[in-house]
């Protein structure tokens, strides 16, 4: 039984600390010397405070509904209850900021905006920054997903055939420790397109940990498996792709949240190099103007969109390693 | 099973086997030295001795994981050069395929040998045979030692084997479990008379399960003597006949390590 003190406790700390931070939004007036614009979004008159407004409102939406669902689950609730101070925290925060960036000014200006102010980059180019965020995440996706299949692919090859091994580690070592983006001069210049150029430095850089990993994860392969595998009916593929490729999946998924580190980084490095498109790209275009609002709007995006992979990641990986003692709780 | 009139029905033939290994100096060590043995079908035969005797080589080389230097194993005609689903292999412990649960661990064999479509009502009889019902869905890591050598013991038997190579399957197990797998072992081998070759350290063992009971020695690896049970079915362990054969192996063992070579190594 989950006791009432304690859902108190959890919804009140999850909620109203956005809800302050919304309501004093309301309550104290801009101080500071700034022009607030109007903008209509379908066919609503909106300002950058109450849009900042409704973002808190249906953040602590979702914190209720989330809240709610976690009741039914003793453990997830008790989950629930751990984020309860971060997230009261983070509405006190944004509060904190909204007061000294926007309401009062006493951030540097521009180089810090409040919370309000950024949601202006989203009121004024809506389209211009979904469009750029479509583009990142369509780089990421090719990149990545190349990267991952060359790399399990390699890694099996390196791990399985000692010949391999002996000619292709030495060159994975000394271009391993190579940061992707050095490359790009050579991919701007040698492939067709920027796209294609920005693709081929994403999966340079998944490749390598990825193929390293799964490699260490075939050769580990204890021999009893083998052994048995083989007394039961294994040919070759199946000591491969029913034995070694699934005792390495530890490790290839190991590789796989590590490169997916470095294609951040690359993604944005290669946009902010020169790319016609992308959050990278929105940035360079946005520090031209001095408009710092609109960086900390896609940074914003990037912390979104990132954490969002990152999670479903992880997801897909619990699930693919559920047999492992210890994974699942 | 053994039969007079049926002397002639021999499943295995190994003759002359010899198997020599280097150890870390680099030294021939000889694992073993001109082996034979004829092995009948139906037969629960166990291969005891000390450590180093090369029991579990002789067994290796039976399921075609090791090569002999010379001499050859033949069975039902053919010789033996590589594993096969018809020799079912028992390992002691790690055999298990970590990544699939109790039920894929079983029906492994018909995958590997794409006869899984047709064969998929098998795998449930083959848990109910060694008692696993209400674990097909369980994890190796999510099963006590026990239960997991009765999942390795199903998913040979579902192979169909013509003989079961068991090398020390209850070596790492508490001596409850052991007994339990051990009648299971027998029941199987009474209902199915499946040939089983066990590898084992264990005298007790060796005499509740074996029609012959094979002793090695080591340095080099041969047979010393091959030593008939003849105590009907089901033996008990604290009976006349039982202790006086434990008796009778153990006179074997000491017979066989009395005169040990001098070896010094400084």
């Amino acid at each position: 039984m989950i006791k009432k003190s304690s859902i108190v406790y959890g919804f009140s700390l999850s909620i109203t600390g956005f809800l302050i931070a919304a309501l004093l939004n309301a309550l104290i007036p801009i101080t500071a010397d700034v022009e607030i614009t109007e903008y209509s979004v379908a066919g609503i008159t909106v300002d950058i405070n109450s849009t900042y407004r409704a973002v808190l409102i249906v953040l602590s939406a979702i914190f209720l509904v989330s809240g709610l669902i976690s009741l039914k689950d003793h453990d997830k609730w008790k989950k629930y209850v751990k984020g309860a101070p971060i997230r009261f925290a983070s509405g006190i925060a944004l509060l904190v900021w909204d007061i000294l960036g926007t309401k009062w000014q006493l951030l540097p200006q521009p180089f810090f905006p409040g919370p309000a102010g950024i949601v202006e980059a989203f009121l004024i180019e809506p389209q211009f920054v979904l469009e750029n965020t479509l583009y990142s995440l369509r780089l990421y996706a090719a990149g990545f997903a190349l990267g991952v299949v060359f790399g399990v692919g390699t890694g099996i090859l390196v791990g399985w055939f000692p010949k391999v091994y002996y000619w292709v580690t030495p060159v994975l070592k000394v271009t391993g420790v190579i940061p992707a983006v050095a490359w790009m001069p050579f991919a701007l210049t040698l492939l067709p397109t920027p796209f294609a150029a920005a693709v081929f430095l994403i999966v340079i850089c998944v490749w390598f940990p990825v193929t390293s990993l799964t490699s260490q994860g075939i050769k580990s392969t204890p021999k009893v498996q083998f052994e048995a595998a083989r007394t039961l009916g294994s040919n070759t593929l199946d000591l491969v792709f029913r034995v070694a490729v699934p005792h390495a999946l530890p490790q290839i998924f190991t590789g796989i949240s590590t490169a997916n580190a470095f294609a951040f980084t690359t993604l944005v490095m290669a946009e902010m190099m020169g790319q016609p498109g992308g959050l990278g790209y929105y940035i360079n275009l946005s520090k031209v103007w001095s408009a710092y609002y609109k960086v900390f709007a896609a940074i914003v995006v990037m912390a979104v969109l990132f954490s969002f992979i990152t999670a479903i990641l992880e997801r897909v990986e619990k699930y693919a390693l559920r047999w492992q003692k210890g994974l699942v709780r | 099973m053994a039969e007079q009139i049926e002397k002639e029905d021999y499943i295995l033939k190994i003759k002359n086997l010899r198997r020599i290994y280097k150890d870390d100096d680099g030294a021939d060590v000889e694992a073993l030295e001109d082996v034979s043995l004829n092995v009948k079908r139906g037969e629960f035969i166990s291969i005891i001795g000390a450590s180093g005797c090369g029991k579990t080589t002789l067994l290796r080389s039976i399921a075609g994981l090791d090569k002999p230097d010379s001499g050859s194993i033949v069975m039902d005609d053919h010789k033996i050069t590589k594993p096969d689903p018809e020799r079912g292999y028992v390992f002691q412990q790690g055999g298990l395929f970590n990544w699939l649960t109790v039920e894929q661990n079983i029906a492994y064999g018909l995958k590997t040998r794409k006869i899984y479509k047709e064969k998929k009502s098998e795998v449930p009889k083959y848990i109910e045979l060694v008692g696993l019902n209400g674990f097909e869905d369980s994890y190796p890591y999510q099963i006590s030692g026990g239960m997991a050598q009765r999942v390795a013991i199903a998913r040979t038997l579902i192979n169909d084997p013509k003989m079961l190579l068991l090398d020390e399957p209850m070596g790492a197990l508490d001596s409850f479990t052991r007994a339990d797998i051990q009648d299971k072992l027998l029941e199987l081998h009474k209902f199915n008379g499946i040939t089983m070759v066990l590898v084992t350290h264990d005298i007790d063992e060796a005499i509740y399960l074996s029609d012959r009971i094979v002793i090695m020695t080591p340095r080099p690896g041969k047979i010393s003597n091959i030593i008939e049970v003849n105590i009907p079915h089901p033996r008990q362990r604290g009976e006349a006949e039982f202790l006086a054969m434990r008796r009778k192996l153990l006179q074997e063992f000491d017979l066989a390590t009395a005169h040990p070579e001098p070896e010094y190594n400084i």
